[in-house]
C-alpha cells in the first residue's frame, strides 16, 4: 500500500495559520511526523488561499522537501498552481489531479508530460460526477487510454474512483469497491487511489466507517490511499488488513508497528 | 400539541406509510390544507433541520424525512391552484460554473423545500448568466450558490456581479456554501449569508427574509 500523508492541507486551521505565518518549523514537523508514521508521499494543498495559492504551494514544496526526503503529492484543482509547484519539486512528484473535464485536462497535460511524475486521474466523465461502477470504469479507461497515448506509463497512473457519501446513497460504497475491483482486474499494472473520509459524510462514528471502508477497498485491490498516517487506529486497520491479505511476510510490518507504538487498537 | 402531531412525528421518523395515511385522514376530516402543510409537514421538517444541525439526526434520516414530506405533498398539491399554496419565499439554487458537485446543494434544496420555500434548482455548472436570468424570471427572493472546489469559488463573485449588472442585486439575497467556502469569503464577495450545512441554510434563509 502506498500511503499519501494528507495532513498538510490548508483546509485545516492549524496548517492555514502556519502557512500564512510562513512557519517553517511547524510545517516541517507535520511533514516529519507523517514520514515517521510511514507515509511514502506527503500531500501539500494550499487551495483555500485562492489568489495566494500558487505562492504558498511553492513555499510548501520547498519547506516540506527540506524537512523530509520524500516525494510530494502536489494537490490542487488549479492547473496553474500545479504547473508552478512542480518546478520547485525535487524528484518525481505525484500530481493530484487530472480529469476528463476539458479545461482541466488541457491545462494539465503539458504539466504531467513535461517531466517524469505520477498522475492521479479522477474517474469522472467530462460533465458529471459518477454514480455507478460502469461510469467510473468507463471514465478510468478513457483517461488511461489518453494518458498512455501521451507517453505516461500505466503504472504511473493512479485512478481515483471518487468516493461519495454512503449517507446519500447506500450504493456509493459498492460503486467504489466494484470500480476498484474491475479496474485492477482489467488493467494490470495501473494503480488505484482514494481518500476515505467522503464515504462517512453525514454519519456518526466517521472514523470507524472510514477504517472499515479502507479495509474493504484494500480487499478490492486498492493500491494507494490518501490518509492521516499518524492516526494509529487507521494505520492498525491498514497494516492488519495487509497482513490478512497475505502481503506481510511473517506479519513483520504489523508486529513492528505495534512494538514501535505506531499502531493502536485504542482511540 | 398540534392536531397534526401524529403526522409530524411520522415525518420526523420518515415513516412514509403512516405520514401519508395521516395526511389523508386530516384531509378527510376537512382540516385546512394550508394548516396541514404548515403545522404538520413544515413544522416537522423544521425540527428535522434543527436536530440535524445539532448532530442529533444524520443525513440519511433527513433524506428520509424529506422524502416522506414529498409523498404527503403529492396528496396535497392537487388541492391547490397554481401558486395558491403560500411559499415562504422563492429560491433559485445551483452549483456554480464548472463545478459538478451536487450532493451538498441537493441537501440544501431539499431542506429548503421542506421548510416551505419554493425551489428552482438549476443543477450543476450554472453560469452567472443562468443564475441571473432565472432569478429575474421567477422573481427570486434568494439566490443560493454552492461550490466544492477552490477553483470554482470565484464564480460566486462573478454571479454576484452579474446580479448587480442586471440591476437585481438589491432585490435578491445571496447565500453561499460548500466545503471550501467560509464566512470570510462570503463577506469578501459581499454575499448576504454563508451556511455550513443544510440545516443552517434553512435558518439563514429565514433570517434573510425576516421569517421566524
Amino acid at each position: 500500500m502506498i500511503i499519501v500523508g494528507e495532513k498538510i492541507n490548508t483546509s485545516r486551521k492549524s496548517i492555514a495559520a502556519a502557512v500564512e505565518a510562513q512557519d517553517v518549523d511547524f510545517i516541517s514537523e507535520v511533514a516529519r511526523e507523517q514520514a515517521e508514521a510511514g507515509a511514502h508521499y506527503i500531500d501539500v494543498n494550499a487551495g483555500t488561499f485562492l489568489d495566494k495559492e500558487v505562492g504558498y504551494l511553492c513555499w510548501l514544496v520547498e519547506v516540506v522537501q527540506n524537512a523530509v526526503d520524500l516525494p510530494l503529492c502536489l494537490d490542487s484543482p488549479n492547473p496553474k498552481a500545479l504547473a508552478e509547484a512542480i518546478k520547485h519539486h525535487k524528484g518525481e512528484p505525484m500530481i493530484n489531479s487530472i480529469s476528463l473535464e476539458k479545461e482541466r485536462y488541457e491545462a494539465l497535460l503539458p504539466v504531467v508530460t513535461d517531466r517524469p511524475c505520477r498522475v492521479v486521474a479522477l474517474c469522472m466523465a467530462e460533465t458529471s460526477m459518477p454514480n455507478t461502477v460502469e461510469e467510473r470504469v468507463q471514465a478510468g479507461a478513457q483517461l488511461i487510454n489518453k494518458l498512455t497515448n501521451e507517453g505516461i506509463p500505466l503504472e504511473k497512473i493512479y485512478l481515483d474512483p471518487l468516493v461519495q457519501p454512503v449517507s446519500v446513497d447506500t450504493g456509493m460504497g459498492t460503486a467504489v469497491l466494484g470500480a476498484i475491483q474491475s479496474i485492477m482486474n482489467d488493467l494490470p499494472g495501473v494503480n488505484t487511489i482514494c481518500g476515505l473520509s467522503n464515504i462517512s459524510f453525514g454519519l456518526p462514528m466517521r472514523s470507524l466507517i472510514n477504517r472499515n471502508f479502507l479495509a474493504l477497498c484494500m480487499n478490492s485491490g486498492l493500491s494507494a490511499a490518501i490518509l492521516d498516517p499518524t492516526d494509529k487506529q487507521l494505520m492498525a486497520t491498514l497494516l492488519s488488513t495487509d497482513m490478512l491479505l497475505g502481503r506481510d511476510e511473517y506479519c513483520e510490518n504489523f508486529i513492528e508497528a505495534y512494538q514501535s507504538g505506531h499502531i493502536s487498537g485504542l482511540s | 400539541m398540534s392536531e397534526f402531531s401524529a403526522l409530524s412525528e411520522a415525518v420526523i421518523k420518515g415513516d412514509i406509510q403512516t405520514a401519508v395515511a395521516e395526511t389523508q385522514t386530516a384531509l378527510d376530516a376537512g382540516s385546512n390544507v394550508q394548516d396541514i402543510v404548515d403545522k404538520g409537514l413544515i413544522a416537522a421538517m423544521d425540527q428535522v433541520g434543527e436536530k440535524f444541525s445539532t448532530g442529533q439526526m444524520f443525513v440519511p434520516q433527513m433524506l428520509r424525512s424529506a422524502k416522506t414530506m414529498q409523498e404527503c405533498m403529492k396528496l396535497i398539491k392537487p388541492l391547490f391552484e397554481e401558486g395558491q399554496l403560500s411559499a415562504k419565499g422563492k429560491v433559485v439554487i445551483g452549483t456554480v460554473r464548472q463545478d459538478l458537485h451536487d450532493i451538498g446543494k441537493n441537501l440544501v434544496a431539499m431542506m429548503m423545500e421542506g421548510a416551505g420555500f419554493s425551489i428552482t434548482d438549476l443543477g450543476v455548472d450554472v453560469s452567472p448568466k443562468d443564475f441571473t436570468q432565472k432569478a429575474q424570471e421567477v422573481g427570486a427572493d434568494i439566490v443560493a450558490m454552492s461550490a466544492l472546489l477552490s477553483t470554482t469559488m470565484p464564480a460566486m463573485r462573478e454571479t454576484i456581479e452579474a446580479l448587480q449588472e442586471a440591476g437585481i442585486r438589491d432585490k435578491v439575497k445571496v447565500m453561499i456554501g460548500g466545503a471550501p467556502v467560509t464566512e470570510n469569503f462570503a463577506s469578501e464577495i459581499k454575499a448576504d449569508s454563508y451556511a455550513p450545512d443544510a440545516g443552517s441554510a434553512v435558518i439563514a434563509a429565514k433570517k434573510l427574509l425576516g421569517i421566524s
